[in-house]
């Protein structure tokens, strides 16, 4: 096949494995990793079927320079020419060390240097198209493509929360109006006019894009449930946090990776749970000093909490509550959190009770909306269950499980968006250029086009129905 | 000659190609037919209907102009024929981008038909004959000739069906109902029962016409008057642009005012779309004055255009106010609008309903599926309009002739002409009312624009024979100056000098800062070919429709670049060709409602199966597999 688009995917699964690989396959796969991969040699001379050593690099745009970036990764990459391959077009495969986190880096910078998604099961698809399988394989393929496709769509769609999918519902309808409007003036002169119409739509996309641009960040956010929840464990000193950490470590052996995160003393443990990850930021690194940690700590823990997706804080309940609590209480009760009162297996002077009032009084009456809060006993690791089972609740919705192709679709999610954002980008600037505004709805149905791929709808004959449907043609 | 008992006599002298019905498509299918060397016969109920406009006296508009000059670049008809007939012309769409210009001409019918009528009379190979044709004959699903209402039989190799709205056709008003086709014409009431026999699906489509007023009884001074362009544009790429130069006829403007609604809303119960009486779908982009005020309840005014019918009549027609309510309400709601308080009526407005066939049951060659020779064209097969029935009787008319010859058929694509839209369209999309063409249905609008129809399709319409080598050799030359021009101006450089500025002050352009082509000057929005003349002094003389082509080139070219990246992507899902013979009940992989659907459309391409609708992505990457396999084996 010639001129295919070039496509990328994590080919190991998205468990924490020591290594991980990305392919991509297509006409520009030397372009592209050439971009950003630094070595001993430009790759696009490269002799097939070698391995080369280097660094993947963040990718800079033409004309930029990202100033002393670290490299993302130490990296061997197989440099394999068409037609001797899988898919029988070029193929780079870039062996990394595994883990979610730079796996995904080095997919998104390779997307952000030209290559597309992989739709599901198309590595396969093109190894097919390309005649690198026989009868037999092919049947088996079929099967294959079908269930992932199958799962790829119901996943997607499922994994988007109603009010997302009712934003882009929203979005597309605003689009197709509009874009139904200037094609009933060009179809109809004489009785509709467009004239001047830019400034209107100017508004429109100026709002459109604001909500896409809330869209895309929060699809870093839907991200994070896949790629692990960003936890945060709160509580005083004594109260058990370290204990906790090591029952959940020590029950499950899952910790693959010590990722150092973006701040240099805070140690990143990730810990699976009943196919929910959580990367647990420990605050002990910070407390070396006992002296100030009531203060320095709830500072530096507070910075923490405000940007994490959970916070899990541990209470002594052997102990009364004092003013330190309530400060950690005014962190927690707006955030995601879980209260566990630990030491159940002492005598307990706090009950869920006092505790619900004191956060009742704290938020002076205002929410009703309750706090989880578990008994536990790190000490004889009882009501561990319990823990994993309100986290479900709290973020799992229906039945999706973790894996690679769920991962991907989101990636898939939020280039549509950002495809659905450049196409708007592009009606600004037509609108900018003063272009004749037959050249808007151009670049308005791409963007309708690629929100359509989020929420697994198709164009067809959505534009001349709207047209008739809303606009009064002559004749 | 011998008479048998049941007066069914055969003609001896067999015809390679019957046309059934000389609207706007069997003129084109017979015309092609007959130009391509083919003994062909046209059919009509009248002689005098031939070209007949029974709707609006214009041809062209808004991507209708697109079809009519594709058509001409193909070497059809219509183009010419309106060139010559044409009372007033208008550009439509000016301040818009070149994608969506579009011509549009007021015709006088009565000329245009019998100039058309006389271009086929003087049709080598080409004959004539006023009779009903009653059967289809076909043995083994192969067109063996017609039979006509007299009984006599005409065998032929290969039947193009070009029936329009003739067919069991009924117009209606209030509670008037005739048995007529438009204008009061015969209908053709026998031919639906042959071809439902052949297994051809029938559908019911209706469409509407408004009244003919009485030029004598308008007060024109109440409306606001319509001019045609200062320079005029033909149609057709042959006719010299001086002979279309010619003092043109005046539409007139007026509106509807709440006066109306309220008359037609009063009476909206007898009106036969609202009592149930017309059973037709009827065409939303079309909608009869009642409709408009039922479904834009909102609006407090529509507009009316009033339109002469021709030079040598008094009958205008009443744009913007087709309706089937009955003839009491149709003087009141006409009379009430501005100018029209003394309108007599001429000819009512009505309804007409008619059958045709649902088009997924035809190739993308025309063709019928299950009848082999069998071929049809125009509103038979579900469209609207003479611009969409012309194109398509154009290509039934060559592919039956093609079929005939032995030679490769004639199927252009999407990414080619506004016609592969319209087919392509026609033939795998689900249709509940009359096809009308659209600029918004062509996804490459930017390629497809009707200033370069030729440079699309003339080089296709020289090799299917309807394109002389002098008119192909003159579109060699076009390109050749204007690809000449575009290269030399990407390599002439202007500096930062005096003139420079100051021309492009004149324009209110940004100034030079350093060197740059004259094709990136022209690349402004601000600036053109012609702006940059005093910087250009090696330039040469050329004819203004190369100077277009350049403008366009340059100014849109990032665009053009884009659109045709997009096309490159479709042109690869076309090319796969799904093998002819393929059973889809085979693939075990695809979906039922998949099966059932490429089974009965039968697509082409896998570029046509992923545009039916109930065909999913999914069910694409199975077919493409399963096609895989096949050809290995």
């Amino acid at each position: 096949m010639k001129n295919t688009s070039t496509i990328a995917a994590i080919s190991t699964g998205m468990t924490n494995s020591g290594i991980g690989i990305v392919r991509m396959s297509g006409d520009e796969v030397f372009t592209i990793i050439d971009k950003i991969f630094k070595g001993k040699m430009k790759l696009s001379e490269a002799p097939s079927h070698t391995i080369h050593h280097g660094y993947i690099m963040e990718y800079e745009p033409e004309g930029q320079t990202l100033r002393n970036q670290p490299p993302i990764d130490e990296v061997l990459v197989m440099v394999m020419r068409a037609p001797r391959t899988y898919t029988g077009e070029d193929t780079v495969e870039i062996d990394c060390h595994g883990g979610t986190f730079v796996l995904t880096q080095i997919l998104e910078n390779v997307i952000k240097a030209g290559a597309k998604p992989a739709e599901p099961g198309e590595f396969t698809k093109r190894a097919f198209l390309n005649g690198k399988m026989d009868l037999s394989q092919a049947e088996a393929v079929i099967d294959v493509i079908n269930s992932k496709n199958e799962y790829a769509l119901k996943s997607s769609i499922s994994q988007l929360k109603g009010s997302v999918r009712n934003k882009i519902t929203d979005i597309r309808n605003k689009i197709i109006y509009h874009t139904a409007f200037i094609e009933t003036a060009l179809d109809d002169p004489e009785h509709i006019s467009v004239d001047g119409y830019g400034e209107t739509l100017k508004g429109v996309v100026d709002e459109i894009q604001e909500t896409l641009g809330e869209l895309i960040d929060s699809a870093d956010d839907g991200r994070t449930i896949k790629e692990g929840i960003q936890t945060v464990i709160l509580g005083k000193p004594n109260a058990g946090k370290s204990s906790l950490l090591n029952v959940l470590t020590g029950k499950n052996r899952a910790i693959v990776t010590d990722i150092a995160g973006t701040t240099r003393d805070v140690l990143e443990e990730q810990i699976q749970l009943q196919g929910l990850s959580l990367n647990v930021i420990d605050t002990a690194g910070i407390r070396d000093t006992e002296d100030i940690i009531e203060k320095m700590g709830v500072e530096k823990a507070k910075e923490y909490a405000l940007n994490a997706d959970l916070i899990i804080y541990v209470v002594d309940a052997s102990r009364e509550l004092d003013e330190n609590d309530d400060e950690i209480l005014r962190i927690v009760f707006d955030q995601k959190s879980i209260i566990l009162l630990n030491k159940s297996d002492l005598n307990t002077i706090i009950t869920k009770e006092i505790l619900q009032k004191r956060i009742q009084k704290l938020r002076n009456n205002e929410k009703n909306e309750e706090i989880p809060a578990i008994s536990i006993s790190t000490k004889e690791e009882s009501g561990i269950k319990e823990l994993e089972n309100v986290l479900k609740t709290m973020f799992l919705h229906g039945d999706i499980q973790m894996n690679d192709e769920v991962y991907i679709t989101n990636i898939r999610q939020k280039t549509a968006l950002q495809d659905a954002y450049e196409s708007l980008q592009k009606v600004l600037i037509s609108i900018e250029n003063q272009m004749p505004e037959d050249f808007y709805s151009i670049d308005l149905m791409d963007a309708y086009e690629s929100l359509g791929n989020i929420t697994g709808e198709t164009v067809g004959e959505d534009l001349a129905n709207e047209i008739f449907s809303k606009f009064c043609m002559g004749k | 000659m011998k008479y048998s008992a049941n007066s069914v006599w055969e003609n001896k002298d067999p015809y390679d190609i019957v046309v059934i019905g000389a609207g706007h498509a069997g003129c084109e299918a017979a015309l092609a037919s007959a130009r391509l060397g083919l003994k062909t016969m046209i059919f009509t109920v009248s002689v005098e209907s031939i070209a007949l406009m029974p709707c609006n006296p214009n041809i062209g508009g808004s991507s209708k102009g697109h079809l009519v000059r594709e058509l001409d670049a193909l070497g059809g008809e219509m183009g010419k024929v309106i060139d010559r007939t044409f009372i007033q012309s208008k550009m439509l769409n000016q301040s818009k981008g070149p994608a969506v210009h579009s011509l549009r001409a007021q015709a006088d019918k009565a000329f245009y038909s019998r100039t058309m009528r006389q271009v086929l009379e003087n049709q080598e190979n080409l004959d004539i004959k006023q009779m009903e044709v009653t059967d289809i004959l076909a043995e083994d699903g192969k067109i063996k000739g017609v039979q006509t209402y007299s009984g006599a039989i005409y065998s032929c190799r290969a039947v193009v069906l070009c029936t329009g709205t003739y067919l069991r056709a009924r117009c209606i008003y209030g509670e008037v109902s005739m048995q007529t086709g438009p204008n009061g014409l015969q209908p053709a009431n026998h031919l639906t029962s042959s071809l439902e026999k052949l297994g051809i699906q029938m559908y019911r489509f209706k469409t509407g016409t408004p009244a003919r007023l009485d030029k004598n009884t308008i007060d024109f001074s109440k409306m606001e008057e319509q001019f045609g362009d200062e320079h005029v544009q033909p149609f057709s790429f042959t006719t010299d642009p001086e002979d279309v130069q010619i003092s043109q006829a005046s539409c007139w403007l007026t509106y509807t005012n709440e006066t109306t609604h309220d008359i037609i809303r009063a009476n909206i119960d007898r009106s036969p779309l609202y009592s149930g009486m017309i059973e037709g779908t009827g065409p939303r982009y079309c909608p009869s004055i009642e409709d408009k005020v039922v479904k834009f309840a909102d609006k407090k005014r529509h507009q009316v255009f009033i339109e002469p019918e021709g030079l040598n009549t008094n009958e205008m027609y009443v744009g913007g106010m087709s309706s089937s309510l009955p003839e009491d309400v149709q003087y009141a709601m006409y009379r009430s609008v501005p100018g029209l308080e003394h309108a007599k009526i001429v000819r009512n407005a009505y309804a007409i309903e008619y059958d045709c066939i649902d088009a997924r049951q035809l190739k993308s060659t025309l063709e019928f599926k299950k009848i082999s020779g069998l071929f049809s064209g125009g509103q038979f097969n579900g469209s609207s309009g003479y611009e969409e029935a012309a194109a398509q009787g154009f290509v039934a008319g060559v592919n039956a002739a093609k079929m005939v010859l032995g030679e490769e058929q004639l199927v252009l694509d999407r990414s080619e002409a506004y016609i592969g839209v319209l087919i392509d369209d026609l033939v795998t999309k689900e249709s509940h009312e009359p096809y009308r063409m659209m600029t918004s249905r062509a996804e490459y609008r930017l390629l497809l624009r009707q200033d370069n129809a030729d440079q699309r399709l003339t080089r296709i319409g020289y090799r299917i024979g309807l394109i002389d080598e002098k008119r192909y050799q003159k579109l060699i030359e076009k390109e050749k100056m204007i690809s000449d021009e575009m290269e030399r101006l990407e390599h002439v450089y202007v500096g930062t000098t005096e003139a420079v500025q100051k021309l492009l002050e004149q324009y209110e352009s940004t100034p030079l800062t350093s060197g740059i082509s004259l094709a990136e000057l022209i690349r402004r929005p601000e600036l053109s070919y012609e702006a940059v003349a005093p910087l250009d002094r090696e330039r040469r003389e050329l004819p203004w429709d190369v100077i277009e082509q350049i403008n366009i080139n340059i100014k849109y070219d990032g665009y053009i670049a884009r659109q045709k990246r997009q096309v490159e992507a479709f042109k690869k899902m076309e090319t796969k060709k799904i093998p002819e013979e393929i059973d889809y009940n085979e693939i075990q992989s695809l979906r039922i409602e998949a099966k059932q659907k490429l089974s009965e459309i039968r697509p082409l391409s896998v570029g046509q199966a992923s545009r039916i609708s109930g065909v999913s992505p999914a069910d694409i990457s199975v077919l493409l597999v399963y096609m895989e396999q096949y050809y290995k084996k």
